[in-house]
């Protein structure tokens, strides 16, 4: 009898344990959720605060337009056009982020591994760099003609410092072991660079890729504010100088998609390819 | 040929320029002979320029004076017969275990073959990280990690190995069992080793001779003769002339250097 009411008791009390236990398991799950969902949460939260904000307090359109009428807007645009301002822009940003690419890891190299190159050439690099390029590009324009090639160079100059200062400093911060290990084995300079030097330095040249990507974009808005007929920055102040804010508004929104996918893409080559470079919380 | 000495060096002296442009006399007449398969050990204290005594052996430091012979051949670059494991293990992230143990045949000759990957999977064998080939670096502790680094050291076969105090930077578990390891090692695949260390010890259990440094300029104050058989074991700790020999060393360590 006694025996069996505290069997009884046991019973229910796992019984209630293992409830607590799925309530717990349901709790930890829409935490998780919650957790990956809260940064689209808040944006949503902002975008309901800013098109009730709007209405509310009756903000004209060329003022700041509700989320809505940038929609409406965007969806006014047939999408042929929005396609061929976005290849316009997005073309331009992926060559001028191409070609600093191209030019800023060999520079790096050289400048890593010359005293006299350092020297010589880093001042210059930081007079270009400490040079407004927003200022220049009128006169790269007047210079280079209205082509792309004035737009990829502005484009190349507002991003290829950080992909040369981030790849030196990776260069550098090879552990003295490994190239005294690589000097005992006699195995030359070439070989150095090429086996420890450079992969040492990829953690930092993808820190300097997913910023440029950023300034790419903002590099090929750039020329496109000074000389352009078709392109996303061209779009955008055609648009504000006809005051169809909504619009320049939609324009801006999808330069905003465009520099986040391109810093996506970047995220996604490290991971894919050199996934040994992440912090190891995030592999 | 056998009573050749491997390693010998003759009134070694090394002169840096310190920040300030001061000379700094790291070494100063060092000269000491090692025969073929000896164990020895460098004790001193921090900055006496034991590590500049390793890198002036493996061609990786011009000597300001004197001169380092391997086989009775100067030294004037890195040689081949050399093995080098320093410090830390300083392997690549971005290979795995078998990567960073032929990373050696890679960087010398661009290519690793067969035979290389087999002797490879032997060290790793020889190491006790049989099962390890494929492991990322980071999965791997401190004492593994280091363990990869001697395997990688053994790699291109050297008849010498230099190790700059290899596990000074493990706890002070995993350096008693390192060095037991080590001496398993050394006694399946004999090697010329000198081995540079401040724990006392530690060159005790593992050497045949220990070098007693002073502190800058670097020369040697006493060459000591360990006396303990081999194979040694956690026994040799407990020999009596262990303690007093310890003793003796820390004596002479920690007392003024003698004039010269």
């Amino acid at each position: 009898m006694n025996s069996r009411t505290i069997s009884a008791a046991s019973c229910s009390r796992a019984r209630l344990r293992s409830e607590v236990k799925a309530a717990a398991g349901i709790g930890v799950f829409v935490l998780t959720w919650l957790d990956r969902g809260l940064p689209f949460i808040a944006i949503v939260v902002l975008l309901l605060f800013w098109e009730g904000a709007t209405r509310l307090f009756a903000i004209p359109s060329f003022l700041l337009p509700a989320p809505s009428a940038i929609l409406a807007a965007a969806i006014a645009v047939p999408p042929g056009i929005w396609f061929g301002h976005i290849w316009a822009t997005l073309r331009v940003a992926l060559m001028g982020f191409g070609l600093a690419v191209a030019v800023s890891i060999p520079l790096a190299v050289c400048l890593a591994s010359s005293k006299f190159l350092s020297r010589t050439v880093y001042p210059l690099l930081v007079v270009v760099q400490s040079t407004p390029i927003v200022a220049v590009a009128p006169i790269i324009v007047v210079t280079l003609g209205a082509g792309d090639l004035p737009r990829v160079v502005i484009t190349f100059l507002i991003t290829f410092f950080p992909i040369v200062v981030s790849t030196v400093t990776g260069l550098q911060s090879t552990p003295e072991e490994l190239i005294e290990l690589s000097r005992s084995l006699r195995a030359g300079r070439k070989r150095e660079i090429l086996h420890i030097r450079l992969p040492f330095a990829v953690p930092h040249i993808f820190s300097a890729l997913k910023i440029s990507t950023t300034l790419a974009v903002i590099g090929a808005v750039v020329a496109e504010f000074v000389a352009a007929e078709k392109g996303l920055g061209f779009f955008i102040a055609f648009s504000t100088s006809n005051f169809r804010i909504p619009t320049a508004f939609a324009g801006l929104v999808i330069l905003v998609a465009i520099s986040l996918s391109l810093f996506q893409a970047v995220s996604f080559v490290q991971r894919r390819f050199v996934g040994w470079s992440l912090p190891k919380a995030k592999q | 040929m056998s009573n050749l000495p491997v390693i010998s060096f003759r009134a070694l002296e090394q002169v840096f320029a310190a920040a300030d442009g001061r000379p700094v006399h790291a070494l100063k007449g060092m000269s000491f002979e090692i025969g073929r398969h000896e164990f020895v050990a460098v004790l001193g204290p921090s900055g006496c320029g034991k590590s500049t005594l390793l890198r002036l052996i493996a061609g990786l430091l011009k000597p300001t004076q004197g001169q380092v012979a391997i086989y009775d051949r100067v030294v004037t670059e890195p040689r081949d017969e050399i093995g080098i494991v320093f410090q830390r293990p300083t392997l690549l992230p971005w290979f795995d275990v078998l990567g960073n143990v032929t990373f050696p045949m890679r960087h010398k000759y661009g290519h690793v073959g067969e035979n290389e990957l087999e002797r490879a999977r032997k060290l790793l064998t020889l190491v006790g990280l049989a099962d390890f080939q494929h492991k990322r670096i980071d999965e791997l502790s401190g004492g593994m990690q280091q363990r990869v680094a001697i395997a990688r050291a053994l790699l291109l076969d050297p008849d010498i190995l230099l190790m700059d105090e290899p596990f000074s930077a493990l706890d002070a578990l995993s350096r008693d069992e390192m060095s037991f390891e080590l001496l398993r090692i050394w006694t399946q695949s004999p090697k010329t080793v000198l081995f540079i260390t401040h724990s006392i010890p530690e060159a005790l259990l593992l050497s045949d001779r220990i070098i007693v440094m002073t502190s800058r300029p670097g020369s040697i104050r006493e060459i000591i003769d360990v006396p303990f058989a081999r194979p040694r074991s956690m026994s040799t700790f407990s020999e009596p002339q262990f303690h007093e020999l310890a003793n003796h060393i820390r004596s002479q360590l920690f007392s003024r250097p003698v004039a010269v």
